[in-house]
């Protein structure tokens, strides 16, 4: 751990920034608790984009709405959907609450859901009352369901291997495993928010070298440009370029969400590369012959580099969390991709119906991550910058 | 004095002119041609013809950056694509409703942040401190759409103590009826991460000099926290204020729309959703506008909190 090494004279080397660093991120608790958090939310989306887990998050392998195994006893499988409805309290109407409720959805959707759960529901009953349907081509079928995934083609829903009456975390509308779709979410938000942070950082980064280390004109040009992007509130930036770009996709998300987050990277990288580029060392580089840009990325930068780490840990958690409004609104990933946010949107209106494990379960996995990053990050910071502290 | 304004002011047109050549790069270069957006919602040929022929599209790209200036500039973007109400009027009349939960809610939110955070800054370090900061952390890390989705069911839905959702025509009616829940589930999304900031702005005040000569003096604790700490903290805090009173037009706009409150948020996501340019660009350009106005005025109230602060 310790990273003093003796050299040839036998002086003792001093640590240098990053082993001091080190050595009192591992001093903290905290720090080294949350730090395991998050590799292991990280392992976990790698093995999900690799296809090691949650692979069949699409396979309806439960009956609907099939209640977590821990609270099995408490929920009845599929009569609820009426019950939930009318049990709603007194001071408020049921009736004329519940289409209120969810007006903001297409009611297409929801007819074609409702037809869903209708099928699936049939399918479910006949299974679980023991009627076996004989049909020399059923394997066949699942087979050919399993590799063309969830169609929506009724003919094929109708033959179906025996449907699980509970599942870990439950089941959503159409039987699906929650405990997988979480984990596939994850992987969706934290690969979202990992790569548009790094877009963030490359972009604010890179800019914030030439307006602070160049100055002048250069400056005042990117102070402008810079001046354009932090005055459009955030958010609404965002929304603004999802309404013109149509075609949505996981690379659309990220592009959109680092292209317009890198303005506080930019403002902090500028100040630093001003403070630097008039001291001795970078003089004495110029001195020796070194290139602009060699003195701006090979000499300053490594200086100020934990600034820029601190900062790219600090966009992850805020991407992930627009990430999730985005996708909820349905501005965000495309619809055949789980994230945490279409889980969310998905479980509003199973709440009403009583299931709430899909919110419960999306809600748990983001919260664990973002405190854990979130603490991470604070924990980043003092080590890097114990004068902040 | 007035000379600084009027310079802060003229140094408010380049940015807002580098503003309107991004929306314009935005909406009518990578968006293009709107009649391919508009051919599935307007059936009248005619009309989108009109519409094509009002924003200049076969024009070159300088007369329709002209055509957009000048739509700026006098506050006329035209109809909105979707419901052919007019911008300017969709602005008058979604405003009230977003201020009347704006307001209220940056007000509360800011009395109850600011004394909770000088508690537990008097108390720094301590059991209650920690316990305080980690609660914060966690709550902050709960998405916005969780707690209203949450808050909506209980305390709606099943408990019935707030509307559902909707909006009424009475100012009374609005603010305490339709208005409540939403300024509570507003004020418990903006609390933890307030006070966390606030809690450091007082820290980096309660080690000065000042504030032991204070203590020095014998005054009480409360005027020391209330007074000496309070007015030097204020002026970060100010400028937090300040930078979110913009984002508040369009920062609520999940509630408002889960809510079906009828302000501005909620216009803008229903817009994005319809692709309804007109609106979007209007309601981008103008709190962009709002937002360089809104820094000035921190500006201008530094000096008014702190005589020590030269406008330059």
């Amino acid at each position: 751990m310790s990273a003093v090494t003796v050299n040839q004279i036998g002086i003792e080397r001093s640590p240098g920034l990053w082993a001091l660093a080190w050595k009192r991120l591992m001093a903290d608790r905290v720090a080294i608790v949350s730090m395991l958090i998050v590799i292991f939310f990280l392992l976990l989306s790698l093995a999900a984009f690799f296809g090691f887990v949650a692979k069949d998050w699409n396979r309806e392998i439960a009956i609907n709405y099939a209640p977590p195994t821990l609270f099995k006893d408490s929920h009845k499988p599929s009569s609820d959907l009426k019950a939930g409805a009318v049990d709603s309290g007194p001071a408020v109407d049921g009736a004329a609450a519940k289409p209120e409720f969810i007006n903001d959805r297409d009611p297409l959707r929801d007819t074609i859901n409702e037809l869903k759960q209708q099928l699936g529901q049939s399918t479910g009953a006949a299974v679980d009352s023991g009627i076996k349907i004989v049909d020399p081509l059923a394997d066949v079928m699942i087979e050919l369901r399993k590799q063309l995934g969830r169609t929506g083609d009724g003919a094929a829903k109708v033959v179906e291997e025996k449907r699980l009456d509970s599942l870990p975390l439950g089941a959503d509308k159409w039987g699906r495993d929650v405990l997988a779709k979480v984990i596939q979410g994850s992987e969706t938000s934290i690969l979202v928010g990992f790569a548009a942070a790094i877009v963030a950082t490359i972009m604010g980064t890179l800019l914030g070298a030439l307006a602070g280390y160049y100055g002048g004109k250069t400056d005042d040009a990117l102070n402008w440009f810079y001046s354009i992007f932090s005055s459009i509130p955030y958010i609404l930036l965002v929304l603004a370029i999802a309404a013109v770009l149509k075609q949505k996709g996981v690379v659309t998300v990220v592009l959109i969400l680092g292209l317009t987050g890198w303005t506080s990277i930019f403002r902090l990288v500028r100040a630093e590369y001003l403070k630097h580029k008039a001291r001795d060392y970078v003089r004495a580089a110029n001195a020796i012959g070194a290139s602009h840009a060699r003195r701006m990325f090979v000499h300053i930068f490594p200086n100020i580099s934990h600034v820029v780490l601190v900062q790219l840990s600090l966009h992850v958690v805020l991407f992930i969390k627009s990430e999730v409004i985005l996708s909820f609104l349905g501005f965000g990933v495309p619809v055949d991709v789980v994230s945490w946010g279409s889980m969310l949107n998905e479980s509003q209106n199973e709440l009403i119906l009583g299931y709430w494990w899909q919110l419960a379960a999306a809600t748990a996995f983001m919260a664990v991550l973002v405190t854990a990053f979130s603490l991470f990050t604070d924990a980043l910071r003092d080590a890097l910058d114990p004068k902040l502290k | 004095m007035m000379a600084y304004i009027v310079r802060r002011l003229w140094q408010i047109l380049p940015t807002m002119a580098g503003v309107i050549l991004l929306i314009f790069f935005l909406f009518n270069v990578v968006g293009g041609d709107p009649a391919y957006l508009l051919a599935g919602k307007i059936s009248n040929p005619e009309q989108i013809a009109n519409i094509r022929k009002q924003l200049g599209i076969d024009e070159p790209y300088w007369v329709q950056l002209w055509i957009f200036v000048k739509q700026v500039v006098t506050f006329d973007f035209g109809a909105s694509w979707s419901t052919n109400e007019v911008v300017s009027h969709i602005f008058a009349t979604r405003l009230p409703a977003s201020l009347m939960i704006g307001i209220p809610l940056l007000a509360l939110d800011t009395a109850i942040t600011v004394a909770i955070a000088l508690g537990v800054a008097y108390v720094r370090g301590s059991f209650t401190d920690r316990a305080a900061m980690i609660t914060c952390t966690v709550a902050q890390s709960v998405s916005i759409l969780v707690y209203i989705i949450i808050f909506q069911y209980v305390l709606a839905y099943k408990f019935g103590w707030f509307p559902v959702q909707g909006w009424g025509n009475g100012f009374f009616e609005n603010l305490f009826k339709f208005a409540a829940l939403p300024i509570l589930i507003g004020l418990v999304v903006s609390l933890a991460p307030n006070i966390r900031l606030y809690r450091t702005f007082i820290l980096d005040e309660v080690n000065q000099d000042y504030v032991r000569t204070a203590r020095a003096k014998g005054l009480s604790e409360n005027r020391v926290m209330f007074v000496h700490v309070l007015r030097n903290a204020s002026i970060p805090i100010i400028t937090n204020l300040m930078i979110q009173l913009p984002g508040l037009l369009v920062g609520l706009f999940l509630i408002e729309r889960f809510f079906s409150v009828p302000g501005i948020g909620r216009e803008v996501i229903l817009a994005v959703e319809r692709s309804d340019f007109p609106v979007i660009k209007a309601v981008t350009i103008y709190v962009a506008l709002a937002t360089m106005l809104a820094n000035l005025a921190a500006d201008l109230m530094y000096k008014a909190v702190d005589p020590r602060v030269e406008l330059k």
